[in-house]
């Protein structure tokens, strides 16, 4: 287990450096346009143009220019945006990142508790009217768009019911952590429960199928002629190997909307996170920023992954060897 | 005479599908004594897995219909409480099944697969169910037990799983094990060191043993007595030496037509039963349901033959007179024994 761990954060490392890579090479090596003209930004003027191509190194070979880049970014973390003249870039990214992912985490803790629930009650409940009924609520949950769910609940909580039932409701907006855990959660309880319920009905779908195919394998009917409770049949053996699904499911899910998937969600409750500064910046082509949050986003992609990998050679044990 | 360990009454299994009622089990009754070895045998559909999953109630399709009694130490098993039957379940009568690869949760070990079984039934602690779990393996030869009881079903072979799932059968010392097809999915040599471990289980540990095959050969060598069942019914049963010896019915001479001859007339190829196996789907069944592939068939096998003792202990279900059974067999027989 230690050895496949260390394994997949070596493999975790080199894809960023490919994806750094990558980013620059479409960023400053994509032939017949130059690049500081199009970081300078539209209707840049000529010392404008001197300045990006002095600090950025166009003038030298390809590696220092990439090394001049990542030095930028990482180390002097002083790369500036040339559109919104002279702020700063990685502050912005730094202070959007708390936002997704206080938004993300908290609405996967959600949809992962709400579907695995939903999962196992509709498997148990297989020919009895609870089964339909779960699935049911899992379609509308997956068909509700995410933009059109957050304005109702805006509708309902910031005016028409604001004033007697959600009085309670903060006005719309992040608090950070700093301010307190429990100012922190009420923001964003809405926001979670939004984007929550579209996943959870997905998972609980997903898992429900998983579930009941496990239900029909040799391996339940040993556990069953074993002597083994029924409960037990259906947590330790059915679901057990069904979270094997799920997991792999919620690591390309969880990486997306951390990566800036989570971005409808954002807007609707005017969270300042990943996705709203990358679209915000591809709106006025700012192309400093919208590297930094490529590379930024491309980090926790690849962080949550890694994690997601351990989860699954924990579950599964036949990945543990590969 | 001793108390039979398992008794089946009449027992019906039918199953409502789209296309109309399919009975898969057709009224049988047996009993098993305690320590003996019965071989049920028949071609595939024939309804022995069927009939043996429903003594454990292991069949659980909303659209299965269970008729008749099963009896075990005198208790009817298809009509006791959820507790009670998962109190004999594992406990008093295990369950071997045909595939090895699938019958272990892969994502468990081979220990945490034994442990679950004994602590369902004994308050034991998890240190002495690992313990009891590695000389388990041991006895069922699994070598190095300490370290393989910690290896998943992955890292095992087909024929040291299936041990795995015999290890994990005898766990709690069960008076009856029913093992529906342990051999079919291995290979030969392996096939024959597993039957050679029930056997040697089975005399250690005295437990009765269904075995459950279409293999002629394998009765032969695992059996006290034999059940042959065809079309969801019993049409002969007796010990094994009267059975193999001198099998009374026609769809049995057919089954000892298709395996090699010991005595030498070797076969050079098996044949095979002419036609095809009774569908569990056909309404007409209040008849000998062979008829069709008999080359004996009157108007006489209808209305359905009863199962007939016509010596003690050797029991049929066809209409030819039995004096006149011998000639036939060797009629029978012999187009088979000849084709060399
Ligand atoms: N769930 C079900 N629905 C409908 N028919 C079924 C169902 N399960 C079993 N049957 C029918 O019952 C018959 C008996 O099946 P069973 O599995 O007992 O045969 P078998 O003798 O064990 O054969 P094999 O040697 O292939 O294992 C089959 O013909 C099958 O079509
Ligand atoms: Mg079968």
């Amino acid at each position: 287990m230690w050895r496949f761990a260390g394994r997949r954060a070596l493999a975790a490392v080199l894809v960023l450096f490919a994806i750094s890579v990558m980013v620059f090479l479409i960023f400053f090596a994509t032939p017949g346009a130059d690049p500081a003209a199009r970081i300078a930004g539209r209707n840049a003027s000529q010392e404008t143009l001197a300045q990006v191509r002095a600090s950025f190194g166009f003038d030298k070979p390809m590696y220092m220019q990439y090394g001049l880049m990542m030095r930028h970014l990482f180390i002097d973390r002083d790369l500036t945006s040339f559109v919104n003249r002279g702020s700063q870039v990685i502050p912005q990214i730094t202070q959007a990142i708390p936002v997704t992912l206080s938004l993300v985490i908290g609405a996967a803790v959600i949809w992962m508790v709400l579907g695995i629930i939903m999962g196992v009650a509709a498997t148990a409940g297989r020919g009895t009217a609870v089964d339909p009924i779960i699935m049911v609520f899992g379609v509308i949950g997956v068909s509700l768009p995410v933009y059109w769910l957050g304005e109702v609940v805006n509708l309902i909580t910031q005016s028409r019911l604001h004033d007697s039932w959600f009085a309670w409701v903060p006005p719309l907006g992040y608090a950070p952590l700093s301010d307190g855990v429990g100012t922190w959660a009420l923001h964003l309880v809405l926001p979670w429960m939004t984007l929550a319920v579209l996943y959870a009905g997905i998972y609980a779908r997903v898992l429900r199928s998983e579930m009941v195919g496990a239900m029909n394998e040799d391996y339940v009917r040993m556990a069953r002629a074993k002597g083994i409770g029924e409960g037990r049949v259906l947590i330790r053996h059915a679901l057990r190997t069904s979270l094997i699904v799920i997991v792999s499911l919620f690591g390309l899910d969880f990486g997306a909307l951390i990566g800036g998937a989570a971005l409808l969600t954002e807007v609707v409750f005017g969270l300042q996170g990943v996705g709203k500064l990358t679209y915000d910046s591809l709106q006025n082509f700012d192309l400093p920023v919208i590297l930094g949050c490529v590379l930024y986003a491309a980090f926790f992609v690849v962080v949550a992954n890694f994690i997601v990998d351990l989860a699954y050679a924990w579950l599964d044990p036949r990945v543990r060897h590969v | 005479m001793s108390e039979p360990l398992l008794e089946v009454r009449n027992l019906r299994v039918s199953f409502r599908t789209r296309t109309g009622t399919v009975t898969a089990v057709d009224g049988i009754s047996f009993t098993v004594d305690p320590g003996e070895v019965v071989g049920l045998v028949g071609e595939s559909g024939s309804g022995k897995s069927v009939s043996m999953l429903t003594v454990l109630r292991l069949i659980d399709n909303p659209n299965c219909v269970i008729e008749g009694e099963v009896l075990f130490k005198g208790n009817d098993l298809l009509t006791m409480s959820d507790a009670d039957l998962r109190s004999i379940r594992g406990r008093e009568i295990a369950m071997i099944f045909q595939d090895p690869m699938t019958a272990l949760t892969p994502v468990y070990t081979a220990g945490w697969h034994i442990s679950e079984q004994i602590r369902a039934h004994e308050k034991v602690s998890k240190k002495a169910a690992n313990d009891r779990a590695i000389q388990l393996l041991t006895s069922v030869g699994i070598p190095n037990a300490e370290s393989r009881v910690n290896s998943y079903p992955h890292e095992f072979s087909g024929g040291m799983r299936q041990r795995v799932v015999i290890a994990m059968a005898l766990s709690c010392n069960p008076s009856l094990l029913i093992a529906d097809e342990p051999t079919t999915a291995l290979d030969v040599t392996i096939q024959a060191q597993i039957l050679e471990l029930l056997r040697d289980l089975q005399s250690e540990f005295g437990a009765s043993i269904v075995l459950i095959t279409h293999d002629m050969g394998v009765v032969s060598q695992m059996a006290n007595r034999v059940m042959v069942m065809y079309g969801g019914r019993l049409v002969e049963a007796g010990s094994r030496l009267d059975v193999m010896r001198e099998p009374a019915h026609p769809y049995t001479w057919g089954l000892m037509g298709s395996i090699p001859p010991t005595d030498g007339t070797r076969a050079v190829r098996l044949a095979a039963i002419p036609g095809a196996p009774i569908s569990p789907s056909d309404s007409d069944r209040d008849r000998c349901l062979f008829a069709p592939r008999c080359t004996f068939a009157t108007d006489s096998c209808r209305p359905q033959p009863g199962l007939i003792e016509h010596r003690p202990g050797h029991s049929d279900a066809c209409i030819i007179p039995f004096s006149e059974r011998a000639q036939r067999r060797t009629e029978a027989l012999a187009p088979m024994r000849a084709r060399t």
